[in-house]
């Protein structure tokens, strides 16, 4: 009997058992799909946070330090090193984070990020003035009251961004002038504490209202993503030549952040990969069980098959291709409906989803796999029925 | 001179005796001649290469727990080709467990078997399986039809497993058919047809290979009388066309329809010839 007989023959089975082997079909297909299905969405949900977190700047460094009055950097020192280095670095601010309540009459927004920064930080972010001016050189100098907001503040507080340059807010009762208004950031939603709601003052001016005349952090931003490596050592190495203790200074880049992202990222769908990937053993658990029972019912089909002359190694062919096929035709059933539910998903939660091929390809083959493996332990048990004792099976 | 009178009487009674002595062994003596011819005959056609079946001294026995069952206890038989023999005895007499070994679903415990000159009685499964299915077609009791194949698809079964190619197993399973005249019905399945019906196609099945031994189990115990009937005389017919037959049975009448037979009592054959020898001592 050849293999083709023998697929031949297993279709046939399969199709005149229609409802045991959809049963059958059934573990896997909800195995496969279940794997494809989860691989894909966290695939598609984690590719659009690596999107979000790029746009932030894998070119930028934070610095964060640890002030004591023995040893201590200065914003002068700072500002040295980075005059210093000018191949290297494309942009510095100190950035001193206030917690602040914007006001304007009634309204009021305390959500707002807000945050004393030097004239380079729109440079910094990538970002371009909608109208009025940047924060200029002078006013750090000077130390005045002028501010550049987000898009949501000025369309909040004033209605239109037009409406509100030369106008002031009130921020921790201090009053500032609003200079110039960033463009919108988000297309989609406009909100609180969203990519638009923010407010930018000098740094000079914020560490007087934060009372503290030390300046914990910088960010720094390279020319180039390939430099960070050598631009974070180089940092450190300034740093420690100040501090003589590395606990006291810590140089963040984003781009190792976006590493260490993406290792969470193929762990977490390795992980949920093979919670789903346990639904396809229980599959496979289901297929040697209804072999199982496939050839008990057969054990009569068995008994005469062997009496008209079929070798043991016929039958146990027969049984193996038919668990394989089964859970093959099974897997890619489990194929489409996982690649459907994906799409279906993807749109509903509004993130781009797409089967991963290596979700596909390692799903298919583990299913067919483990018709394969489950199947084999039936096949033999019926391969080695005694031909007498199964004829006399009712 | 009465006392000779006694001792005359005496003679008579005597003489009567033997007579019927004689006339017993007259009996027994022709039935031994019986035998003896089969044997004669076998011989001759042992010399023509034509003994298919030979047995010796087959034991069969089963262990059931600490009680050993001679199930067969040195049964030795020899059939030649064209004969049509029937192997009768009660149920646990031990013919079962002799059919399956001649049909080389079995293997005996001790004991020759030869099978068209090939030794039988102690070959693996799989080379059992490739006697099976080129030396013997089975016809039994429940027909055994697969009952999601249809008629031809069951009649290819044999020639499937001899790896026959798939359009001359076509034709052959087709010409089978038509020996028993159900060719017409060849896509129905099994259980569209009558009881007579499916066990022409399981003879149709036994034929398809042209075994060289055709063994029916109790090939009429599900017909009613009028197809048990049909069934036999279609076994005759085959029987007068060259085939070997070798059928086992319990009952008697239908023993009586074969040429020869064989009875089993007690794993023993306790009778073996000629069915006109086996109809006297009925």
């Amino acid at each position: 009997m050849t293999m083709l007989q023998s697929f031949k023959l297993a279709l046939k089975s399969i199709w005149s058992n229609k409802m045991r082997s959809f049963l059958t079909m059934l573990g896997i297909i909800i195995g496969v799909a279940s794997v494809i299905i989860l691989v894909s969405l966290v695939n598609g949900y984690m590719s659009s946070v690596v999107e979000n977190f790029a746009s932030m700047g894998v070119n930028q460094m934070t610095v964060r330090l640890t002030n004591l009055s023995s040893r201590a950097a200065s914003v002068e020192e700072m500002y040295d090193f980075y005059g210093e280095h000018p191949e290297l670095f494309a942009q510095m601010t100190p950035s001193v984070s206030v917690s602040a309540t914007l006001k304007r009459g009634n309204d009021s927004l305390t959500a707002t990020s807000v945050g004393g920064y030097s004239e380079e930080y729109l440079g910094l972010k990538g970002y371009e003035l909608e109208i009025g001016r940047n924060i200029q050189y002078a006013d750090l100098l000077s130390r005045n009251k002028v501010c550049v907001i987000g898009y949501y503040v000025a369309a909040e507080l004033f209605g239109s961004p037009e409406k509100a340059v030369g106008q002031t807010i009130k921020v921790n009762g201090y009053a500032f002038q609003v200079a110039g208004v960033v463009q919108r950031q988000d297309e989609d939603d406009l909100e609180e504490g969203g990519s638009d709601d923010f407010l930018w003052i000098p740094y000079t001016v914020a560490t007087k209202m934060s009372r503290s005349a030390d300046i914990n952090s910088y960010i720094f931003a390279t020319k180039s993503v390939d430099d960070t490596d050598a631009c974070k050592a180089l940092l450190e190495e300034f740093l420690y030549e100040i501090y003589k203790d590395d606990d006291l200074y810590r140089v963040m880049a984003n781009s190792e952040m976006l590493d260490s992202l993406n290792e969470q990222i193929a762990m977490m769908s390795a992980m949920l990969g093979g919670i789903a990937g346990i639904s396809l053993l229980v599959a496979g658990v289901g297929v040697m069980n209804i072999m199982l029972v496939s050839v008990t019912e057969r054990t009569r089909e068995i008994g005469i098959r062997k009496s008209l002359g079929a070798k043991r190694s016929t039958i146990m062919q027969q049984f193996v291709i038919e668990a394989a096929v089964t859970s093959s035709i099974g897997g890619i059933l489990g194929i489409l409906l996982g690649a459907g539910v994906t799409g279906i998903a993807g749109s509903l939660i509004g993130i781009q989803a797409t089967p991963t091929p290596i979700a596909v390809i390692i799903s298919f083959s583990v299913s067919v796999g483990i018709g394969l493996l489950f199947g084999y332990m039936p096949a033999n048990r019926a391969a080695k029925l005694n031909p007498i004792d199964a004829l006399r099976s009712e | 001179m009465e006392a000779h009178q006694t001792a005359e009487a005496h003679q008579t009674a005597e003489a009567h005796q033997t007579a019927e002595a004689q006339q017993t062994e007259t009996h027994q003596s022709e039935a031994r001649q019986t035998e003896i011819r089969q044997a004669e005959l076998c011989q001759v056609q042992a010399r023509q290469g034509s003994i298919l079946i030979e047995l010796k001294n087959i034991e069969k026995i089963y262990q059931m727990g600490e009680e050993e069952v001679r199930a067969n206890d040195g049964i030795s038989l020899t059939i030649c080709r064209g004969e049509f023999v029937a192997i009768v005895g009660k149920s646990g007499s031990g013919k079962s467990t002799l059919m399956n070994i001649i049909g080389a679903l079995d293997v005996p415990t001790s004991g020759e078997y030869f099978l068209g000159g090939e030794d039988v009685s102690d070959m693996e499964e799989d080379e059992l399986a490739g006697i099976r299915n080129k030396m013997i077609g089975f016809i039994f009791q429940q027909y055994n039809l697969l009952p999601k194949l249809n008629l031809l698809e069951n009649v290819e079964l044999p020639l499937l497993y001899a790896g026959i190619p798939a359009r001359e197993r076509r034709e052959q399973a087709l010409a089978s058919l038509e020996r028993v005249g159900l060719k017409e019905k060849w896509r129905n399945m099994p259980s569209q047809l009558s009881g007579g019906q499916q066990q022409r196609v399981s003879i149709a099945r036994a034929l398809a290979g042209s075994p060289s031994l055709i063994l029916a189990d109790e090939p009429t115990g599900a017909l009613d009388s009028r197809t048990s009937r049909e069934v036999l005389n279609f076994l005759k017919k085959l029987n007068e066309e060259g085939n070997t037959i070798v059928m086992i049975t319990h009952d008697s009448s239908i023993a009586l329809e074969a040429k020869r037979v064989v009875r089993i009592h007690d794993g023993k054959i306790n009778f073996d010839g000629d069915v006109n020898d086996y109809a006297a001592i009925l």
